[in-house]
């Protein structure tokens, strides 16, 4: 079973890169794109019997490892 | 007396603290492979700079689960001194036993330069000889070093005086033009608690001798050794 998990920084939280991309795209004349936040996007193959057994294991590992909670959140999408 | 140099595969300050330590401070050294399940007896642990794992996910987000971790972990709880340089620090954060975490500097540049830095606590065992308000000057070598923490952490830090070190101009001044990568309160160094764990972004291993430009960062391991004495009982504060 696969499962997705994208990784953010926290709203709260300043993203110098994401600024800098938001930076090149209003210089390269794309006003309409108001703001981006870059993120870390994780594609995990599980030995999961059922989706919601992959949603935990995904969500145990991105607590563990994949996301820093004091700087970042998650969001796990299982097929 | 003997420091214990934590290697990781990436570290690249192992050396530069192994010689100040060993050579410059005249104490004894040796290094530990991440790999080792002890610290070999060591009275200070040093958890040195450089890019444990390629930087890979986060910074020190993989060393943290290295096998000598866990003693780390428990000589930090037991109230042995440690001491975290730049990855060192991210390491720190990462495993918890310091509070925030290190994101890009605002700058997004890897920034490769000399800094101030005002010593604003010399009650830990890597300040306590130093002066209070003492403006050290070292190098700072880091892409993420940008010190973060929700508001309520930031102000619980200042409230239990657990901001060690802070970004400054050589004059000693607080000011944002001499905060290099944008850190929360200029805040360039801090504590735990229980303030044996110290850790900071600038290299005092690299600012022990004025050959290479500095030997203010010598205080540093200075105030271990004072801190230690010679019956090895850590006394602070």
């Amino acid at each position: 079973m696969k499962a997705r998990v994208f990784v953010t920084l926290r709203p709260s939280v300043f993203d110098p890169q994401g600024q800098t991309i938001a930076d090149a795209l209003h210089s390269m004349g794309y006003g309409g794109v108001q703001d981006v936040r870059q993120g870390k996007y994780f594609e995990l193959d599980l030995d999961a019997a059922t989706p919601d057994a992959a949603r935990a294991l995904a969500g145990e590992v991105a607590d563990k490892l994949l996301a820093n909670p004091v700087i970042e959140s998650y969001r796990v999408e299982v097929d | 007396m003997k420091f214990a140099v934590v290697v990781f595969p990436g570290s690249n300050c192992d050396h530069d603290a192994y010689h100040a330590v060993k050579h410059v401070l005249g104490a004894d050294a040796e290094f530990v492979w991440h790999k080792e399940a002890d610290l070999k007896g060591a009275d200070v642990v040093i958890l040195p700079g450089g890019f444990s794992y390629g930087d890979y996910l986060r910074t020190g987000a993989i060393a943290r689960f290295s096998p000598i971790m866990a003693p780390v972990v428990a000589f930090a709880e037991a109230g042995g001194p440690v001491l975290g340089v730049c990855n060192g620090f991210q390491v720190l954060t990462e495993v918890g036993l310091l509070p925030g975490g290190l994101l890009r500097n605002r700058s997004v540049k890897f920034l490769c330069e000399q800094v101030h830095v005002r010593v604003e606590a010399i009650d830990t065992p890597f300040t306590c000889a130093a002066t209070a308000g003492q403006v050290l000057r070292m190098p700072i070598a880091h892409g993420e070093g940008n010190y973060f923490a929700p508001p309520d952490v930031l102000d619980a830090l200042e409230a239990n005086r657990q901001v060690v070190f802070r970004y400054c101009d050589a004059g000693g001044e607080i000011i944002d033009a001499a905060n290099p990568n944008g850190s929360a309160r200029g805040i360039a160094g801090l504590c735990n608690a229980r303030r044996n764990v110290v850790a900071l972004m600038p290299h005092p291993e690299r600012a022990c001798e004025s050959a290479v430009g500095s030997a203010d960062g010598l205080v540093v391991l200075e105030s271990a050794v004072a801190a230690l004495g010679s019956d090895g009982m850590l006394r602070t504060g």
